[in-house]
């Protein structure tokens, strides 16, 4: 979460001061993303100092930030541009799945079925902080929401991955030698 | 207390012979009242079967199940029938609500079948309709009512008249997200209202809903969820940035 950008936002609306930036952030996001207030002043000094807002010239708590004109155009832009990922995700989930079906001894369908229970128990978890909050609570849904399909997606790619390891073949040797072979084949 | 469905050591065999599935084996299940309980597994896990029986629509091929304390297996079919109108409501994955039926008259018809006379079924059936938020849909016939609208009716008509075992195949079916999220929201007030439920499903963010998720893989029970901590365990475990 860029909080940059987050504190742009909130000056978008109307100018205000630290603590108060403090307080809608955390509100706005459910309460799910605590930010301390000294994040807060040192991000707003690096926005002073980059133009994107100003401050009046009061001293102390109440001093005041405006979003200026290249601000509200850096908000824009960064609101539309695709947030940075890594081609491909290095995912340390994947890794274990990777590695589990190679060692001797190791059921990979244990080990996909260990991730899937901890993965379930935390969308219990994000689910009943849910069902426990207000339907009107649209920032706490939101973030709740994109927890929520994010570990699906995680359940899925290990459900996937369940279907395709239980219907491969057992013990078949030379249908892996075959394999390799063409991977050689391929890279030379 | 006694669990309100109790099942142990069941398993189901289809066929004979060579072409024998074992779609279940020597599975345990208790439910508790106010408890909501999801069963997940890939198709052909066998958990549809496990809800078929659970609701004695289908007897396995050993194992005994009981109903707030009554071994289905000895009563005769009719005492079984009244214990399925009575106690038990279902939910399916298509709704199955009755088209030529208004929304309250869908809700009152497992009290009718019961016995009990039109009017006293009615006035139970709207508020079971008012209680699930669609008062003035009452009236309405299933093809004048949103998909999410003919779930919560077809949640009312499994829970009506105090039914204390709701199970659910499938509940959101083709709903989306949102509305997905009101028939889980509903069923879980239902339960916390005193019934048991059991909802079988392979969507993860629909089971996350349960007290507890109980996994099925091959016909038998391989794993299950611990209990769920507060929501403040969530800010200990990393989520602080």
């Amino acid at each position: 979460m860029s909080i940059r950008h987050a504190l742009l936002a909130l000056l978008s609306e109307e100018p205000k001061f630290g603590l108060r930036l403090q307080q809608e952030f955390e509100n706005r996001t459910g309460e799910v993303w605590p930010l301390n207030v000294g994040q807060v002043y040192t991000t707003l000094q690096r926005l002073e100092r980059d133009g994107l807002v100003e401050s009046d010239e009061s001293q102390g708590p109440q001093k005041d930030f405006t979003i200026t004109q290249a601000g509200l155009d850096e908000l824009v832009s960064w609101l539309r541009s695709p947030p940075p990922s890594d081609i491909p995700p290095r995912d340390e989930l994947v890794i274990k799945v990777l590695v589990a079906v190679q060692v001797p001894g190791v059921n990979v369908r244990d080990i996909i079925q260990a991730h899937r229970r901890h993965l379930i128990e935390t969308m219990q978890r994000f689910t009943h902080l849910k069902a426990g909050s207000d339907e009107s609570d649209i920032g706490l849904a939101l973030v709740l929401d994109a927890e929520l399909f994010r570990l699906e997606g995680v359940v899925r790619w290990l459900d996937a991955a369940d279907t395709r390891l239980g219907s491969r073949p057992q013990n078949d040797t030379s249908r892996e030698k075959r394999a390799t072979q063409q991977r050689s084949e391929v890279t030379s | 207390m006694t669990a309100m469905l109790q099942m142990h050591g069941i398993s189901k065999v289809y066929g004979s012979g060579p072409t024998e599935v074992h779609a279940l084996e020597g599975v345990d299940l208790s439910v508790e009242r106010g408890e909501l309980v999801a069963i997940m597994g890939p198709s052909g896990s066998g958990k549809s079967t496990l809800l078929t029986i659970a609701g004695s629509l289908e007897e396995p091929t050993s194992g005994e199940v009981m109903i707030d304390g009554s071994e289905l297996s000895g009563m005769s079919d009719d005492e079984r029938a009244r214990l399925r109108r009575r106690s038990v409501g279902y939910v399916f994955q298509h709704f199955n609500l009755l088209p030529g039926l208004t929304a309250a008259e869908n809700v009152a018809l497992p009290l009718e079948l019961d016995g009990i006379p039109a009017e006293q079924a009615r006035a139970s059936a709207l508020e079971t309709v008012h209680s699930l938020g669609l008062t003035d849909r009452a009236d309405h016939y299933p093809d004048d009512l949103s998909g999410g609208e003919r779930q919560r009716v077809a949640i009312g008509r499994a829970v009506v008249g105090n039914r204390r075992l709701v199970l659910a195949d499938e509940p959101s079916g083709a709903l989306d997200s949102v509305n997905g999220e009101s028939v889980m929201r509903l069923l879980r007030e239902t339960c916390r209202g005193g019934v048991a439920g059991v909802v079988v499903t392979h969507d993860s963010q629909l089971a996350a809903w349960a007290d507890r998720v109980l996994f099925l893989r091959d016909g038998r029970m391989v794993d299950q969820t611990l209990p769920v901590p507060g929501a403040e365990s969530l800010l200990a475990d990393g989520y602080q940035e």
